[in-house]
């Protein structure tokens, strides 16, 4: 990205000027060579965004923002729905609620090497991954629509779950204000078999051990030592959110333009937030993100059995679920006034810091725990968010690393068996339907994590807690 | 008649061309079995019916891909190639494929949906060229 159009407010944070029809700024924070290595595509879309009608404060982006479709992923904006403010499909993406979930396994790095080869060969036969894989749950229509009302809380119902996990997930496990009744067939027909599947591409779950702690008094409260090992899964609404963001993308494509909003790029796609479309968007969403939690509770059950099937002496606890692709209706402060806003988060974590009242206790005077994924080879980090952010970018940071080329340039420089042998030669056990898949997801294909997130911290989004390495991966 | 895949950061590009729209359309549907996996991997051994409708033929190629990827996810199948009639705001095909087989076909990515980035539909000098990018 061409720096000279934007002005450097402090070491991470550069300022897109309002002009033309902008109607707030743009923000990035981010470090000079992470900016400098972004996309043109991105300075399009922050500016683009910030033309939305109700935008308030400005259009940011993460540390990680790269090319998205309309907005760019990294890419976070509020709506204020009684300024006329709009809900965006193209702000939130096709996966619905994709999101991160940490596991404590109460075992550490020496316990679980010897066994390791075996534990990730059960979890590969355990948990559906890739293209083409089904759940072991098959879904009516009634039973359908208790999920997607319900959530993880539906999860742990069925015995799919601990009820003690539901505090540690956002939204207390269950996202208010979903209409199942408004999802579509289509939708319905595309998740009645993927419930508790990681999907392919990005998603995947992996051990890692507590590498480096940061804060060690946060890290203690979230309960991380060194050597620890942990469970990181990673996926989101599947089929059911892919089919919903392929449905409202048009649909509101038509409809900005039936409410004459003119949108800069078609895949701004939005309506007015009180129009019977945005309404009947949020409804739909929020089905979709339960579905997301519902998902990443049952595979978290999977994992479960494995390990007591493997290693019955762990036991695995829930530190938190996060999700990076949402709208949500959030109050916050802006101009000294308590404001009901969408905050759109695309590919962005939500990082609500100390004293948030939407956090369990335990988390109330550290900051939500936020979680960074990395890419087979890579560290993956655990954040706290901070307090101050909330003025910064209504509590929000990164997501992940994002990815440095094409799936297709990836192909042409790694083949997907020796990324298998080089990693396994590094102690992390790769396990794959897809030796394809693996090149296309070859760790270097991916921005350094680690300096996406030392800027998500110089920036003051989210401050470092600790690093976790990759000892074994699931990949879809 | 031909087609490729284009550049995008997170996701991919896909373009077909022909001498007439509804082989532009043909042309992208395999660009779009390439995003997944090698096209010449998949027997053409099952046929499914696609239809799509919309006025505008840039929307109307997305209901084209969305309703592919829809029997892809739903039959759990990858297409080898799709025949295509375009009727004014109205196209019927044919997909054929088979269902996916992890161990020939290694597919890398499931597709999503089709978005309108870098949506084209259109002539270009003599040709028709359909093209967009494909979330991944």
């Amino acid at each position: 990205m061409d720096l000279s159009r934007l002005i450097q407010r402090g070491e991470y944070e550069w300022e897109l000027p309002r002009k033309g029809n902008m109607r707030v700024p743009g923000i990035l924070y981010a470090s000079r060579a992470l900016v400098q290595a972004m996309d043109e595509k991105v300075y399009e879309q922050v500016r683009n965004v910030a033309t939305l009608p109700g935008i308030v404060g400005a259009s940011y982006a993460m540390p990680d923002a790269h090319w998205g479709y309309g907005f760019p992923i990294g890419g976070v904006a509020a709506f204020d729905p009684e300024e006329g403010g709009v809900v965006s499909a193209g702000g939130v993406g096709f996966d619905i609620s994709c999101g991160v979930r940490l596991l404590h396994t109460g075992m550490n790095i020496e316990q679980v090497r010897p066994l390791l080869p075996d534990l990730m060969d059960a979890l590969f036969n355990t948990i559906p991954a890739g293209v083409g894989s089904v759940g072991q749950i098959h879904l009516t229509d009634l039973r359908m629509s208790e999920m997607l009302r319900g959530g993880a809380w539906w999860a742990v119902e069925q015995g799919w779950g601990r009820p003690e996990d539901l505090d540690h997930i956002e939204e207390h496990g269950r996202m208010a204000g979903a209409t199942p009744e408004h999802v579509s067939r289509h939708a319905r027909r595309r998740q009645c078999d993927e419930m508790g599947t990681l999907g392919s591409g990005n998603h995947y779950l992996e051990l890692q051990e507590v590498a480096d702690l940061y804060d060690s008094e946060t890290a203690k409260r979230f309960g991380l030592n060194p050597g620890d090992v942990v469970i990181s899964i990673h996926c989101g609404s599947r089929g059911l959110g892919h089919q919903i963001g392929t449905e409202f993308l048009v649909e509101m494509a038509k409809a900005a333009k039936a409410s004459g909003i003119a949108l800069a790029d078609r895949e701004l796609a939005c309506a007015p937030a009180k129009s019977e479309v945005g309404q009947r968007y949020l409804g739909v969403m929020r089905a979709a993100i339960n579905c997301a939690l519902a998902n990443r509770e049952i595979i978290t059950h999977l994992a479960r059995q494995t390990f007591a099937e493997m290693m019955p002496e762990a036991d695995l606890t829930l530190l938190y679920d996060v999700s990076h692709n949402t709208c949500k209706e959030e109050f916050h402060k802006v101009d000294g006034k308590q404001r009901r806003l969408l905050v759109h988060r695309k590919g962005a974590t939500r990082a609500f810091g100390a004293g948030n009242e939407e956090l369990p206790p335990e988390f109330r005077n550290t900051g939500q725990p936020v979680l960074i994924g990395g890419s087979m080879g890579t560290a993956s980090y655990v954040l706290a968010g901070l307090a101050e952010n909330e003025e910064k970018s209504f509590g929000s940071a990164c997501h992940g690393s994002g990815r440095a080329m094409s799936r297709r340039q990836a192909r042409r420089l790694w083949q997907g068996r020796k990324l298998v042998d080089d990693l396994r030669d590094k102690g992390i056990h790769v396990r794959s339907p897809s030796m394809r898949g693996v090149a296309e997801e070859a760790p270097d294909a991916y921005k350094d994590v680690n300096e996406v997130v030392e800027s998500a911290e110089m920036a003051g989004l989210a401050r470092r807690v600790a690093r976790l390495r990759p000892l074994g991966v699931v990949k879809g | 008649m031909s087609w490729e895949l284009f550049y995008h950061e997170a996701d991919e590009g896909i373009r077909g061309e022909g001498k007439t729209l509804a082989e532009a359309f043909e042309q992208a549907a395999i660009a779009l079995t390439a995003v997944v996996t090698e096209p010449e991997l998949v027997t053409p051994r099952i046929p499914v019916t696609i239809e799509a409708t919309d006025d505008d033929p840039e929307f109307l190629f997305l209901a084209f891909l969305n309703a592919i990827i829809f029997e892809m996810a739903v039959r759990r199948m990858l297409f080898h190639h799709v025949e295509v009639t375009i009727q004014d705001a109205h196209l019927s095909g044919v997909a054929h494929g088979e269902p996916v087989d992890i161990g020939r076909h290694q597919p890398a990515v499931e597709v999503k949906g089709a978005t309108a980035t870098e949506l084209f539909v259109g002539k270009t000098g003599t040709h028709w060229r359909a093209q967009c990018v494909v979330d991944v």
